[in-house]
């Protein structure tokens, strides 16, 4: 099963309400993933010349400003629960390297400037309260709801993946091709730190993203060379995407106002949010590939088949 | 009479259905609220009259048995899924596999449906006043499915002896599908069917599909391995 919600604010109107209107969406889906769950949000951007990284270790009283001091200038750092979040000064790639060579028993969640990725074990309500979602303001939010069916149930394992700066994926569904796919990815230099097929198809994507394609290119390859089940939602650092496999088993509901755009597995997942009865309401088609983004003058519905 | 989906738990409301008069109760009944609930009026063997007021979750109107049940609004997965009797009716759009192994009554959506719709259909009769998904009527043995819009790929794949009738175009046909002669009996069953589904009764441009039975469930010569 697993269940996946997304929201993304098209104007400003919903902005200062992103955590109280996601909370419900993803609660609401436990019953498709009650292991594990987790969201990325994307706000409060960093300066220019500065990077955001959120980085997870097990102990609540891990040492954070040791280790980011091993990473970088560090410019401000809060810690949530597990996970910690710093602002340092310099290019994401660089502190991206010297954060995973800092201390292997931390896990780099998210790099960029403006995504924070937060994912745990135990049931949505728990996670999202772990990590203050409900009074989150920000532009755009994508989540899961994990039930494991052939990896273990871990904080790696959970949804979402970092894809790149400022990128995640969240998946329900199941690859098979994943073993292969993830021995010649691993050829090309992409470091996996699970079995989960989910990570595969992340890493896939990070994979077709640093060979410079654009977004919309890397799913198109997805739809090729990933061979399985799969409903993706992906974040982007101003906008979201949507994907579903050419069988389309795995559900997905999209609604559209001119505020927002908001997608989850179920419908149920949508009807508290405002002006759900006027929204455009429609099941994404299968094997096309729609995007927003909020760089684009229109903030319309993107669609490349 | 009503019942408030927000007031009262699914599990309350649908056995209140069940519980009603076997012969029917002549009035409408409300469901209110039904927002996006899974599972509701499933599994009732009365001959009801029932208005869902909104859009519904998965298997609404499941296994129905005599109910006329009207959606308005969308349904989700597996909207009449195995109904065996009674009518079916969702104004807005069906979800994937609406209908499936439906062994009888009929099941009109005034929108379109997703994927796989009437997928195993076992008698049951289907009217789609839009357009259909991919796999639709997928191994359908009995039965008939209008489809007033287009299909999407595959259309009656592995097909049994269900008789579908397309308006529109269709993307492809699934294998073992083919067209088939539009002869008076097919052409006085898709007119009766669009007069029930309230559609005009206006059968131009209908083609019929339905199995070559070339595949090797046909062959005589593979009959003992049943």
């Amino acid at each position: 099963m697993c269940g996946i919600a997304a929201f993304f604010n098209k104007r400003p109107t919903y902005e200062s309400r992103l955590g109280e209107l996601f909370v419900p969406m993803l609660s609401c889906l436990t019953g498709r993933g009650p292991d594990s769950a987790g969201f990325a949000i994307y706000r409060d951007p960093a300066s220019a010349g500065s990077t955001k990284i959120v980085a997870h270790h097990p102990a609540l009283d891990y040492d954070w400003k040791s280790y980011f001091n091993k990473v970088g200038k560090l410019e401000s750092m809060k810690i949530l629960s597990t996970h910690a979040l710093a602002y340092l000064s310099g290019e994401p790639e660089t502190l991206r390297a010297a954060a995973e060579a800092a201390d292997p028993a931390v896990t780099l969640m998210s790099v960029g400037s403006t995504i924070e990725i937060y994912k745990e074990t135990g049931l949505p309500c728990k996670v999202m309260e772990q990590f203050n979602l409900s009074s989150a303001q920000g532009s755009h939010a994508i989540g899961h709801t994990r039930m494991a069916t052939e990896s273990a149930v871990t904080t790696a394992g959970s949804h979402p993946f970092s894809t790149g700066m400022d990128l995640c994926l969240v998946h329900n569904g199941s690859l098979s091709n994943h073993n292969r796919l993830r021995r010649n990815l691993e050829r090309e230099g992409i470091h996996f730190r699970t079995d989960n097929d989910s990570e595969v198809a992340a890493g896939y994507l990070a994979w077709r993203l640093r060979q410079g394609d654009t977004l919309e290119a890397s799913l198109k390859g997805a739809l090729r060379d990933l061979d399985g089940f799969f409903t993706f939602a992906i974040g982007t650092k101003d906008g979201f995407a949507v994907l579903r496999d050419p069988i389309a088993c795995k559900p997905a509901i999209l609604a559209e106002t001119d505020d927002y755009v908001a997608m989850a597995s179920e419908y149920r997942a949508l009807v508290h949010l405002p002006n759900i009865e006027n929204a455009r309401i429609w099941e994404p088609e299968p094997a096309r590939i729609y995007t927003w983004s909020k760089s684009e003058s229109n903030l319309e519905l993107k669609i490349a088949q | 009479m009503n019942f408030d989906l927000s007031q009262l738990t699914l599990r309350e409301v649908n056995q209140a259905l069940h519980d009603l008069p076997e012969d029917g109760a002549m009035e409408p009944i409300y469901l209110l609220n039904p927002r996006g609930a899974h599972a509701v009026a499933c599994g009732l063997r009365v001959a009801a009259k029932i208005e869902a007021q909104g859009h519904v979750g998965y298997y609404c109107a499941g296994m129905n048995q005599k109910a006329e049940i009207t959606i308005h609004g969308s349904a989700g997965t597996g909207v009449a899924e195995n109904m065996m009797s009674g009518l079916v009716r969702v104004k807005g759009n069906a979800s994937q596999s609406a209908g499936a192994t439906a062994h009888g009554g009929l099941l009109i959506i005034e929108g379109d449906a997703s994927a796989r719709c009437g997928i195993s259909l076992k008698g049951a009769d289907i009217v789609v006043h839009g357009s259909v998904g991919h796999m639709s009527a997928f191994m359908a043995q009995a039965g008939r499915m209008v489809i007033c819009g287009d299909a999407g790929e595959a259309l009656g794949d592995s097909i049994y002896e269900a008789r579908l009738y397309v308006r529109g175009s269709v993307a492809s046909l699934g294998a073992d599908c083919i067209e088939k002669e539009m002869r008076d009996e097919h052409k006085a069953e898709l007119i009766d069917l669009l007069a029930k589904s309230s559609l005009p009764v206006e059968i131009d441009g209908f083609r019929r599909y339905g199995s070559a039975r070339s595949l090797y469930s046909f062959k005589v010569d593979n009959a003992s391995s049943y």
